[in-house]
């Protein structure tokens, strides 16, 4: 088992909490893993991306080669496309369809949709309007993160179990959201 | 034992604690910040009663952290590379002192510049000092290398320099922990000359260190980070791979079995029994690693019979600046090119910015309008999240060189006759570096200026504590800035007009003023309000 994934989006849009989570699972599977972060000055507003990478095997590199990604999971529809020359031809492309406007020269937005149309394996939802439809409007991330778990290679089961453990220290509340969330985004597939 | 998923940073921290240290030193800096932090937060150090707080800069850090090998005790201190020269003056001749108790120099060096100005290689400084250099490959090394640096320190007497790289740093992965040590009894040095740098004592001291060199080297040769794979007996190219490198290497042939001789190196001075071996198995050298040339150089020097190629950084093979990545390996070990999509034309860049309600936003936009009357080019700045100031729509600022730069470079922009002349410095960054030139300006009763922006934390590192927090006004006065001309304002939309008359009272008078723009980073009361809602 190995799984290359391009964790895509802006500063302060949550990526690390997936980041977090799929190791989480990951550890939890006796799985070997690595995960490159960005810190520092990009993280404010500017374009985030982490690598992540999963294994039965040693893994050697901290950074994914190009066009060897399994999957571009992006919370921001233009950032996804900022990775392609990472993604593998038969690879994924799971992305929010929510843009974040922060800048003047933003693309046009169907032009970006249809960029990512053109990926043979894409996955688009709205993943703020789902997260907001369950109640959980800070956990668009998750809902992500739920779009993405099939194809990820984990049960359901065991990504939930990685959400109870993160989300734990903040309370059953917030346990409970990131789950709704979690279970609306495996429903999108 | 236990398992963990951790950054090399945090892997270097937990395993300096295991290791048993008895304090931490340190200032914030990208991508060094997650050292301490880590300390910091660790119930284990606050068991122990670990010192873990920042230092004022990476200077008074390495002092500090060298106080503490006095007494015997282990230490470490962590910097991010550009640090090391702020800390150059007590890192160099602590090489000379040498250390009681072990010492680890921890620098994170940021090849492409990530969150940086330069890319210096701070192997060159480890060089320079003549002291070893440990160079972990990935997290467990980081971990592990904390134990093995903390011995070799004490075997020796010297402090070792631990060099970390962005990716390594920023990047987690699972950890075996052992069982931990006790920290160390508080003995003082054997020699009591140890720490006096006399003259006459430095001479003697800086032979000992000459002696040592020797020492250095059999340990790199022998050391178990230093791996030689010459299961290959002779080919065209032999492989010298350094740190974070070997992993690109490895990555383009996972298997066991690897079609050339390869040196894996984490511990200098260079091993230079096997790169003989290995230049005299092959027909040429290809050198990869993260950083500078520096073994690639050495090697260009070591030619023993023959003239073999050697390649890497400087013929072009690799490229001259920035990070490895496995592609650019790829290519340098002639491996067929991936094809890969493109980015498509239409995505745009997305440069990071002051965060939407940042109090430095409202400084700019009126220091913008206080100016106006004088044309651009009157403002040197700092290195912080203002730097930022110098974006569109702020474009506000002129200069960001170094840790305190944006005050002796506005009273050497006035000694030369520029009026006005504005410095625009961060509360944390003047506590690091700023103090001295405002005395400096004092002294000289210069014309300036001096904006200090005061967001109650160290902002672009995440939000650290600093040395100075709440007694900037008395620093100031303390240092003989008129009471008058020590001004306090807060910048919201609201207080435009104050701020901007502030700015121009200011400009106006002949001497130094100090404006305090005071308001908390909307990071921190963001934080704050999700842990104590």
């Amino acid at each position: 088992m190995k799984k290359d994934i391009i964790l895509a989006g802006v500063g302060g849009q949550g990526i690390l909490t997936i980041a977090a989570l799929i190791g989480t699972a990951a550890l939890q599977k006796n799985l070997n893993f690595k995960q490159a972060e960005v810190h520092g000055m990009s993280q404010r507003g500017g374009d985030v991306q982490s690598h992540l990478r999963i294994s039965d095997q040693p893994i050697w590199s901290d950074l994914i080669p190009f066009g060897k990604a399994d999957m571009i999971l992006s919370v921001e529809p233009m950032e996804a496309l900022r990775y392609l020359p990472y993604l593998a031809p038969d690879g994924w492309i799971i992305s929010n369809s929510k843009p974040m406007l922060n800048i003047d020269n933003y693309p046009d937005l169907e032009a970006v949709y249809n960029a990512i149309k053109a990926i043979p394996h894409h996955l688009l939802i709205d993943a703020d309007a789902i997260a907001k439809e369950v109640k959980a409007p800070q956990a668009m991330n998750v809902v992500m993160l739920g779009a993405a778990t099939k194809y990820l290679g984990f049960e359901n089961s065991e990504m939930e179990q990685a959400i109870n453990s993160i989300f734990a220290r903040k309370g059953e509340a917030i346990v409970e959201a990131n789950l709704r969330a979690f279970q609306a985004g495996t429903a999108q597939v | 034992m236990e398992k963990l998923m951790l950054l090399g940073d945090e892997a270097l921290a937990q395993g300096a604690l295991d290791a048993g240290i008895s304090g931490a030193y340190g200032y914030p800096g990208t991508p060094s910040t997650e050292i301490m932090e880590y300390v910091q937060r660790s119930p284990q150090a606050a068991e122990r009663k670990v010192h873990r707080t920042w230092a004022s800069n990476e200077k008074t850090a390495v002092e500090a952290a060298l106080g503490m090998s006095y007494t015997g005790k282990r230490a470490f201190v962590c910097m991010k590379h550009i640090g090391l020269n702020v800390a150059a003056d007590p890192f160099m001749n602590s090489a000379v002192t040498g250390v009681n108790g072990g010492l680890l120099i921890v620098v994170a060096d940021d090849p492409s510049m990530h969150s940086s100005q330069n890319e210096q290689d701070s192997r060159f400084y480890g060089k320079f000092a003549l002291l070893p250099i440990l160079e972990p490959s990935n997290q467990q090394e980081c971990y592990d290398m904390a134990f093995y640096g903390f011995e070799l320190s004490e075997k020796y007497q010297v402090p070792v320099l631990v060099r970390l790289t962005t990716r390594l740093s920023h990047s987690r992965a699972n950890v075996v922990r052992r069982s931990s040590l006790p920290e160390k009894p508080m003995t003082f040095p054997k020699d009591p000359n140890q720490f006096m740098l006399l003259p006459a004592i430095a001479r003697k001291k800086y032979k000992v260190l000459l002696s040592k060199q020797k020492d250095f080297l059999t340990e790199a040769e022998n050391s178990p980070f230093n791996q030689i794979d010459f299961k290959v007996k002779k080919a065209k190219t032999g492989i010298i791979a350094c740190g974070l490198a070997y992993n690109y290497l490895r990555e383009n042939f996972p298997g066991p079995e690897l079609p050339f001789p390869v040196i894996k190196i984490s511990q200098y001075p260079l091993p230079e029994k096997a790169i003989k071996q290995l230049y005299q198995m092959c027909d040429e050298i290809l050198v990869l690693e993260e950083g500078m040339p520096l073994a690639e150089e050495q090697l260009k020097g070591m030619q023993w019979e023959g003239t073999k190629k050697i390649k890497g950084r400087l013929d072009g093979t690799l490229p001259r600046d920035g990070e490895l990545n496995p592609n650019l390996v790829a290519k340098a070990l002639g491996l067929a090119e991936e094809k890969v999509m493109p980015i498509p034309e239409i995505v745009a860049p997305r440069p990071p910015q002051l965060c939407a309600g940042c109090p430095h936003a409202d400084s700019f936009k009126t220091l913008n309008e206080a100016l106006q009357d004088y044309g651009k080019g009157h403002v040197f700045s700092d290195i912080g999240c203002y730097s930022l100031g110098f974006m569109p729509p702020y474009q506000a600022i002129n200069s960001c060189v170094d840790m305190g730069a944006s005050i002796t470079m506005a009273k050497g922009a006035a000694d030369a006759g520029l009026y006005p002349s504005v410095a625009v410095i961060g509360d944390s960054t003047f506590c690091h570096s700023g103090i001295t030139g405002l005395l400096d300006c004092v002294y000289d009763k210069s014309n300036v200026v001096i904006v200090i922006l005061d967001n109650s934390t160290t902002g672009m590192t995440g939000g650290q504590d600093y040395t100075g927090m709440g007694r900037l006004e008395d620093i100031c006065a303390g240092l003989g800035v008129a009471k008058d001309h020590i001004r306090v304002v807060v910048p919201l939309p609201k207080n435009k007009e104050e701020l901007v008359r502030v700015y121009k009272e200011e400009i106006a008078y002949n001497g130094i003023s100090v404006i305090i723009t005071r308001r908390e980073c909307v990071q921190i009361v963001k934080k704050r309000y999700k842990t104590e809602g």
